[in-house]
């Protein structure tokens, strides 16, 4: 099938879904494909906790404030364009979101409009600058906001179950994409003025990560195989308490974080004593340390023998009074009990966790990447947050990028109108087969030639998920990076080829696991190259061989992988940069 | 303190009729239901056809599915010790094993 239409986003978390918002209401026409289901797929939905923007709710707050938090968050690595873009412009977003009936939680409880927005401090922040919708319900109210203006949005046509696995480039410009129907096995082309990738992180690739199922770095790979350019790939986000212990189904494992901010809760080891503060932090019931160095304290106690019994740290509300947690929190208390815990009674278990990623494509404020044509959004830019990202900034990133990439989208595709190219759209594929470690595409396998019997892609994704946890996870060092390498090369170059795909003509998800691998080993690849190249410390890149942060590290690398050939470069960051 | 649970799974296409495949998954009790279908796409049986998204959080809403005869959702409902019995919506065209057509029409590719 062929489609066409003047802007093309891929993946409808909240970053696509104002992102083709943003480009029809200027007029374009748009197409909004998602994997899953528009809107229920992707990182946003999951956010049970905070939206970080100087809107002095609370108290008085600026956007250079917000901006100066952000960058010492980000370990000196911040592309201080996009961190400004995001702070100047969040208050804006958070004032339509609250016009289109988001909820954000007020003064005055719940659902009433006489107060306030309410605003918390997040770790990092230096005011009261996060809202949020009660009780645990951020994400699903922005995701369930934006899919019903989606769907009221005149010029937009969202597609769900809809794959796209290559960028088609022509002259230098993206013009479009392939990808298939899921539910159907069919192929499909769409001829684009301008795309824009809104297809979230990384955290998939982790064994142990909160990210959901559509998280496997497919955006990071479609830039590279295109041709764009990457950065800071190997910062990830590691969240520090996330749920460990006893097992919890039905929430978000990130949910102890608004606990902390709204009861403090106390952080402590398997001996029941408060450590953060032997590692530069302070807790003393209330939660200010910033994620990197969290995740440090409970590793490193963890190792010196003084863990949870699960391999994590507790964390204990049970000073708490009743009635106070059940003011904070109302039914979320009962769900908590429902399984089986009583957080007036017993402390839980919480250990680090794969969140977010920082790096991602490198964009200019615009939102333009190294591409002509080809846009990114939400996390799936990278830069913003540096080494590490500040608490609150991922759902205010998400509509500041998604916004101002729909829009610029819309205006390149305006101005560059067709240029699609059929036979370009089959080079692509030819190009995708001849690349050196890459695998053949199964749009010219999919017949059954190519290795019946092989290891299936949903079992090799478990192996390197399980791979990159141990060895290009929270801690690193030489050794096992260059292990990881030499197995996730491996995988491309021997097993990927390998993996059976049938041809299926109802809900293709062996087709799908087997892009999604294609993907997740490039992106794996170039996360531990750029983790080796590293050889310092530095927010949530941390390497046991080299403990320190280094003033010569002081950059930013940037990440190509043309003809399947990852290579990174480092970049100083600039003098003006050193100055603020 | 690992467990096995017995997965009973209809599987097949529109109109097929009925028929199961059984799993026997390892397991710690509190895992969910959803754990132990990830767990045999991953270890037995990559064909399976069951949708989901959030994988924890219950917000996606797209695992929902027949469990023991009630409409239920896999990433909430507990694995449990001898046989359960999966089946996908009664109410709904089934695409493919448990997944059925559940996306809003117009978010269709192919309409009509």
């Amino acid at each position: 099938m062929h489609l066409s239409t003047d802007v093309l986003v891929i993946g409808a978390g909240g970053a696509g879904m104002y992102a083709a918002i943003a480009a029809a209401r200027t007029g374009a026409q748009v197409i909004l494909a998602d994997k899953n289901m528009i809107g229920r797929g992707g990182a946003t939905i999951m956010a049970q906790m905070t939206v970080a923007a100087a809107l002095s709710e609370e108290e008085p707050d600026t956007w250079e404030d917000h901006l100066a938090d952000t960058l010492a968050a980000g370990r000196g690595l911040c592309d201080e364009a996009l961190a400004e873009v995001l702070c100047r412009s969040a208050p804006e977003r958070m004032r339509e979101m609250d016009g289109w009936g988001v909820g954000w939680a007020r003064a005055g409880g719940l659902g009433g409009h006489a107060g306030h927005i309410r605003q918390v401090t997040a770790p990092g922040h230096g005011r009261r600058r996060c809202c949020y919708v009660d009780f645990l319900n951020t994400g699903p109210a922005v995701a369930g906001t934006l899919r019903k203006r989606v769907g009221r949005t005149a010029g937009i046509r969202a597609l769900s179950n809809v794959a796209i696995t290559d960028l088609v480039v022509q002259e230098g410009s993206v013009r479009g994409a392939l990808g298939f129907a899921f539910g159907d096995g069919a192929e499909l082309d769409v001829a684009a003025g301008a795309t824009v990738i809104a297809t979230g992180g990384l955290t998939r690739l982790y064994a142990r990560s909160s990210a959901s199922n559509n998280m496997a770095g497919e955006g990071y790979a479609l830039a590279l195989r295109a041709g764009a350019v990457l950065v800071d790939m190997e910062f990830v986000q590691f969240f520090p308490i996330g749920h460990l212990a006893p097992r919890l189904v039905g929430m978000d494992p990130i949910m102890w974080d608004p606990f902390r901010y709204k009861l403090g809760g106390r952080l402590l080891n398997g001996t029941m004593e408060e450590f953060i503060d032997r590692y530069g932090g302070e807790d003393d019931g209330r939660y200010t340390a910033t994620r990197d160095l969290a995740t440090h304290a409970i590793r490193r106690e963890v190792d010196a023998g003084r863990g949870s019994p699960s391999g994590g740290a507790w964390l204990s509300f049970t000073h708490v009074p009743e009635a106070e947690l059940r003011h904070a929190f109302g039914p979320v208390i009962d769900r908590l009990l429902k399984n089986g815990i009583d957080l007036t009674r017993r402390p839980v278990e919480v250990a680090p966790i794969a969140h977010y990623h920082m790096g991602g494509v490198k964009v200019d404020a615009r939102m333009r990447s190294t591409l002509a044509g080809l846009y990114a959004a939400g996390e799936a830019v990278g830069g913003a947050a540096g080494a590490n990202r500040l608490s609150g900034n991922a759902i205010s990133e998400a509509l500041v990028y998604g916004e101002i990439a729909g829009r610029e989208a819309a205006r390149h595709a305006g101005s560059h109108a067709g240029g699609w190219d059929g036979g370009a759209a089959a080079a692509t594929v030819r190009d995708t087969a001849a690349g050196p470690r890459t695998a053949p595409t199964p749009r010219t396998v999919a017949g059954g030639s190519n290795g019946a019997g092989g290891t299936s892609a949903a079992t090799l994704m478990g192996e390197l998920r399980r791979l990159m946890w141990t060895k290009v996870g929270p801690f690193r060092d030489r050794p096992g990076l260059l292990a990881a390498l030499d197995r996730i090369r491996a995988m491309r170059a021997d097993d990927l080829p390998r993996v059976p795909v049938p041809r299926e003509t109802a809900f293709a998800n062996e087709l799908a696991d087997w892009h999604e691998l294609r993907s997740a080993l490039l992106v794996a690849e170039a996360v531990t190259v750029a983790a080796l190249a590293r050889e310092e410390s530095r927010g949530a890149h941390q390497r046991e061989d080299f403990p320190e942060t280094a003033a010569g590290f002081r950059g930013n690398q940037r990440v190509t992988g043309q003809a399947g050939t990852i290579a990174c470069r480092f970049v100083p960051v600039a003098p003006e940069g050193v100055a603020r | 303190m690992s467990a096995t649970a017995v997965l009973k799974v209809a599987r097949g296409g529109p109109g097929d009729a009925d028929r199961f495949d059984t799993f026997e998954v390892p397991y710690t009790p509190g895992q969910s239901i959803l754990d132990g279908l990830m767990w045999i796409r991953e270890h037995a049986d990559a064909s399976l056809a069951f949708r989901f998204a959030c994988i924890n959080a219950n917000v996606c809403k797209e695992c929902v599915m027949r469990i023991d005869g009630k409409n239920g959702y896999a990433c909430t409902e507990r694995l449990k010790p001898g046989e359960t019995v999966l089946e996908p919506l009664a109410n709904k065209r089934r695409v493919r094993d448990l997944a059925c057509d559940t996306v809003p029409p117009k978010e269709r590719l192919a309409r009509g």
